[in-house]
């Protein structure tokens, strides 16, 4: 009786008439010990497809590992100390003559007077090393006179 | 959606994909790296999959357009050398011992069935999708479903009864 039920149940399967309810039975049938002898050639079938839903994926998901990768963050913190580096060498060369206080201004006139003596000195020194390469055009006035001397 | 939340949502079904995935590409290996590769692409669309009905049903459409993409490649890059010329042509001793356990025969039968008709067996049979559901991660009608699906059934039974009866008649 049960076996007839089977036998229309697997021919429902094969015309793929069966419901999810009916597939079912028809696995817990063919998985139990006694089954119809013109029903055992299907067994295999009906027992791999009960088996096979067990594999599992047992992999572990590459998906987050990316999100902390320690190198990342490394990088990310070796050129953060780069840029204050660089940062921080520029603002020191803009801001030291800023921020000294020292205008150059004396209390002591006599200091004062030497001082502004010593940059006076400085300075003429420094005109007088210009002259001198001009010396070298009074050379050129010298020659003039002794070429042109007829005209005057 | 963080990662504890997608974890939670892929759990019940990542294991279907891995598994219609080795169904399509055979290989466990490869089987593995598609389906990482299926998780990744479904974690990067993160934002916009609260959108979609059914995250199983995308999830298993992924998969599917995935490892036919994956087979297609293979075919058009690797070169197609018939081995028959150079190989022994008897099964080797592991294959011998392998065939006469019926439940690798079933497999064997099923992984040579039509990538469409693996589909569906993997889809109604092992994971027990309504038809509703396979129509959906196709895009197939449902009439279609059920003669590729019959079909499918048919040829297993054919090469069953045959080896059923191999060496009787």
């Amino acid at each position: 009786m049960e076996s007839d039920k089977i036998t229309l149940l697997v021919t429902k399967y094969f015309e793929g008439q069966t419901t999810l309810a009916e597939e079912i039975v028809l696995k817990d049938y063919f998985s139990s010990s006694d089954i119809a002898s013109n029903l055992v050639q299907y067994q295999p079938l009906f027992a791999y497809l009960s088996n096979t839903s067990k594999q599992k994926f047992e992999q572990n998901l590459p998906l987050f590992k990316s999100k902390n990768n320690p190198i990342k963050w490394l990088s990310i913190a070796a050129s953060v100390v780069v840029l204050l580096g660089i940062g921080f060498y520029t603002f020191k060369d803009y801001s030291s003559p800023k921020a000294t206080t020292e205008l150059g201004t004396y209390d002591d006139p006599q200091v004062a007077f030497e001082e502004t003596q010593k940059a006076l000195a400085l300075l003429s020194n420094h005109v007088n090393v210009g002259i001198e390469s001009v010396r070298y055009v009074e050379t050129y006035e010298v020659t003039r006179d002794k070429i042109f001397i007829l005209e005057n | 959606m963080n990662q504890n939340e997608f974890l939670q949502v892929i759990a019940p079904f990542k294991d279907k994909v891995f598994r219609l995935a080795k169904r399509l590409l055979v290989s466990t290996e490869e089987a593995e790296d598609a389906t990482q590769e299926v998780l990744v692409k479904l974690w990067n669309k993160n934002e916009s999959l609260n959108g979609y009905s059914s995250v199983e049903a995308f999830a298993m459409s992924i998969t599917k357009n995935y490892c036919l993409d994956q087979l297609k490649s293979k075919r058009t890059t690797n070169l197609q050398i018939v081995h028959s010329n150079y190989t022994d042509r008897q099964p080797s001793l592991q294959q011998q011992v392998e065939d006469t356990d019926s439940l690798n025969w079933v497999e064997k039968i099923i992984n040579e069935l039509p990538e469409q008709q693996r589909l569906i067996i993997q889809m109604r049979d092992i994971e027990q999708y309504e038809f509703s559901e396979i129509a959906q991660i196709l895009e197939m009608n449902e009439t279609a479903i059920r003669v590729a699906l019959s079909r499918a059934r048919k040829t297993i039974r054919e090469f069953m009864t045959k080896t059923h009866h191999y060496g009787i008649g």
